[in-house]
């Protein structure tokens, strides 16, 4: 496992995180057992593995196809248990806006009580982050709609690094977009590849075709075809870019749409390929499917009104995980000592590209076995009392809180929180997406400044600050997703090489697939943050490889 | 398709509301019901007016944020065949020039705290009670040493499934959470794990229940026929019979 997280995040992650990763892994599965987590059985009462994308021996463990939520609920039990014996106390409905810093170290939080608005500094020994990706900022993404970056954002305008921010994974396997209204996009489990088929149609002619019409030898089992020792089974990115890659042909399926290029040219395309299971109907029976996918098979006809048992499922990659996040050390310490971030926030363990069922572990080994150790180490030395409510660092910190809150109100412009999102979601998607340009980038990262400038010319957030106010809670957190759109163009442009989740279309092989260059981006990218409107400053940490030898990755 | 809407508006902190009229237009058939609020909501905030509020997070069907009462119904139904959560109910289920009510989950339990947003804490300090099972982190036994047999593993599994949405209380006449209880309750009584603290769990977690202001169960079964996840009124039987063995056995002490 070490060796497949390595070679999956394309050799851009820490060896030593990922090695600490893969020893305490299978305490994960023992602690979540523990707890009453459900894991698939065999009969014999021993649990079940399967087979999962990048990897070519079964060796993960699931719950049906809802793995992370069984382990959210898990933790969630654990974590009530500790509320009940008074270890924790629970703020629900309250939103971190604020990190407090005093002589350099993180000394407690700002937070926003999302009913009542109350501002409230709490201060602390010391402050861990466990707020999730930032995906969002593409507006559309798998991720749920409460998702941003806010949190780790504002500890990286106060000091903490912020690590590969371009680094975003795009699953191959989610339900195409269907309109301009749409909120979110829906994830079909990764495991659905490993009874699906994916293909689309050999000649651009049948793509408006009924599938069920079009026979066998007229059909492209395209990942079959490029890769034929992991098939459907290659690593999300390459799922994904393919994917595009067939669609871009004009072999895509589903309905027609009308798309801008960068060069201003309309035209027509349609995004989605298929995702055929009636090999897997006729082998293992209709029921046989169903024991395994029917959860997600019914929600696919819950969203789309097509019945995957009859005709195959229509599926498009999707933004899905954010690899980057704030930089931290190994013992998941930021650059402002005293701040930890474990989980999706941190940058740490999966390089450019994600496994599946990797973003689950990371989080339970924080968690669980990390943050426990690394954290005593820092509190042994560190155990000053609270700052009082009173104290200057405080102050500042509540009353840049509350001037923003308050600027934000006092604009009462025209335009919707929501279409701002919308507009630097498109932005993101069209440049710092699947496939990424210089000539893209720097037009991006122009366009995010003056979409941001229009932004506090001329938003409207309703109501006042005082109450249960969503679209000021969406204002708030768009703020900070202009910032680090532009970041994350920056680190894109930097980095000129191809990577995992990260395609530079410059930096490709003749075959298409992804071009490191080793000798010159064999490192994480760290950006510090350099106040309103600076340029961000670059910092390397290098990338030593002790027990895995550095290769181009093949999954053919 | 254009829509009438009635919905339920309610201050912040006002112990009363209304249910208020608004028009709505193009509403496209593969939107999702929640996505037809966003576009109200976009239009509202245009006019100027004041958004409604509504939970929502995953809008996938398994974080267990959003619901509303729809026509009367928790979560909705439409004409969808099986139940789902609000997020997951789509426009295609609906008809143009239809009126649909739109209103929070209704409870002693479950305050409003602003339109359609209610607080379902209660559902949590019902966890709290004993809904999970003793084992600090770093403590855990091979999972391997512990046999679960797969059927039995697989009921538990079935009532694991519960996302603690709410809809059961709201459907229930008695705004009783037992369906809610009853599942964490199977879950982990179905698991060899969760066999040292069975009797005492099911014990506290009911008496937190009641405490809570949740009434009780009457086999009613509304319940189970809006759960967005199927779980059985069985379910609730199972919770019954280990709650009466609890009076007389001790954990530990018998083997049910």
């Amino acid at each position: 496992m070490f060796y497949d997280t390595v070679k999956g995040g394309d050799y851009r992650a820490r060896e030593t995180n990922v090695y600490r990763l893969a020893s305490v892994s299978g305490n994960i599965i023992d602690q979540c057992v523990a707890q009453g987590v459900p894991f698939a059985r065999e009969y014999g009462g021993l649990l079940d593995t399967r087979s999962f994308g990048g990897v070519q021996v079964q060796r993960t463990f699931y719950a049906r196809g809802q793995t992370g939520q069984q382990l959210l609920i898990g933790a969630y039990q654990a974590l009530e248990r500790q509320v009940a014996a008074g270890t924790v106390q629970m703020f629900a409905r309250h939103e971190m806006l604020e990190l407090i810093v005093k002589n350099g170290v993180a000394r407690g939080i700002v937070a926003r009580d999302m009913v009542t608005g109350e501002v409230t500094p709490y201060t602390a020994d010391a402050v861990v982050l466990a707020t999730g990706g930032y995906g969002n900022v593409f507006f559309l993404s798998t991720n749920a709609m409460g998702c941003n970056v806010t949190a780790g954002w504002r500890a990286h305008r106060k000091g903490a690094y912020f690590g590969n921010p371009c680094y975003t994974q795009i699953h191959p396997t989610c339900i195409p977009v269907h309109g301009d209204n749409q909120s979110k996009l829906t994830l079909m489990s990764e495991s659905l590849r490993n009874d699906g088929r994916i293909w689309v149609p050999k000649k651009a002619e049948d793509c408006s075709k009924d599938p069920r019409q079009i026979p066998e030898e007229d059909r492209d089992y395209y990942l079959e075809r490029i890769y034929p020792s992991f098939g459907n089974l290659v690593p999300r990115d390459i799922a994904s870019r393919q994917a595009k890659n067939m669609c871009d042909e004009g072999r895509g399926v589903g309905p027609v749409i009308k798309e801008v290029d960068a060069d201003g040219q309309e035209h027509e395309v349609r995004r989605g390929v298929y995702l055929d299971f009636s090999d897997a109907i006729s082998r293992l029976g209709k029921a046989g499917v169903e024991a395994k996918y029917g959860n997600l098979f019914d929600m696919y006809k819950q969203i789309t009104a097509e019945d995957p048992y009859e005709v195959p499922m229509r599926i498009y990659p999707a933004v899905h995980y954010t690899m980057g996040g704030v930089w931290v050390d190994y013992d998941l310490e930021t650059t402002i000592p005293g701040l930890f971030v474990a989980g999706e926030a941190n940058f740490s363990d999966h390089g450019a590209n994600r496994l599946g069922a990797s973003a689950l572990m990371q989080g339970l080994a924080d968690g669980y076995f990390v943050l426990p150790n690394t954290i005593n180490d820092y509190l042994a030395d560190h155990h000053d009392g609270k700052l009082p409510d009173n104290d200057p660092a405080v102050v500042e910190a509540v009353n840049a809180t509350k001037a923003q809150i308050d600027r934000l109100l006092s604009i009462k412009g025209s335009r919707t929180v929501d279409s701002f999102h919308k507009e630097l979601g498109h932005i993101m998607w069209e440049y710092c997406g699947m496939a990424r340009s210089e000539e893209g980038l720097k037009k991006a990262v122009g366009m995010i400044r003056e979409l941001k400038k229009e932004f506090w010319r001329d938003v409207n957030v309703t109501g006042v600050a005082e109450d249960l106010n969503q679209t000021l809670e969406r204002a708030g957190r768009l703020v900070d997703f202009f910032e680090l759109g532009e970041l994350m163009c920056i680190d894109a442009l930097h980095r000129r090489e191809s990577c995992g989740g990260h395609f530079r279309v410059e930096y490709q092989t003749e075959e298409g697939e992804a071009m490191r260059h080793d000798d010159e981006f064999a490192y994480v990218a760290a950006w510090e943050y350099a106040g309103e409107g600076g340029k961000p400053i670059l910092h390397k940490e290098p990338l030593v490889y002790k027990a895995i030898e550095l290769k181009q990755r093949s999954y053919k | 398709m254009k829509l009438t809407l009635k919905i339920w508006r309610q201050a912040r902190g006002a112990a009363q509301g209304k249910l208020v009229d608004y028009k709505i237009d193009n509403v496209s058939e593969d939107m999702s019901f929640l996505e037809m609020l966003d576009q109200l909501n976009e239009e509202l905030t245009a006019a100027g007016e004041e958004p409604v509020a509504f939970d929502s997070d995953c809008r996938e069907g398994i974080c267990g944020t959003c619901g509303v009462v729809i026509n009367g119904t928790a979560h909705g139904r439409g004409n969808s065949p099986v139940p789902t959560t609000t997020c997951q109910l789509h426009m295609r289920s609906f008809h143009d020039g239809d009126t649909i009510t739109i209103e929070p989950w209704k409870a002693k339990a479950f305050p409003v705290l602003k339109d359609l947003v209610v607080d379902r804490t209660a559902l949590d300090r019902v966890i709290q009670a004993g809904g999970f099972i003793s084992v600090n982190t770093g403590a855990a036994p091979d999972a391997h040493s512990l046999l679960a047999p797969k059927l039995q593993s697989d009921r538990a599994f079935d009532n694991a499934t519960c996302i603690g949405c709410g809809a059961c209380v709201a459907a229930c006449p008695n705004a009783s959470a037992m369906l809610f209880t009853s599942a964490k309750v199977t879950h982990l009584l179905n698991l060899p794990q969760g066999q040292p603290e069975r009797f005492l769990r099911v014990k506290n977690m009911v008496g937190q229940h009641d405490a809570e202001g949740f009434g009780n169960c009457t086999n009613i079964g509304e319940c189970s026929a809006v759960c967005p996840k199927g779980i059985q009124l069985e379910s609730i039987s199972t919770l019954n019979r280990d709650l009466v063995w609890s009076l007389f056995r001790k954990d530990g002490f018998t083997v049910a």
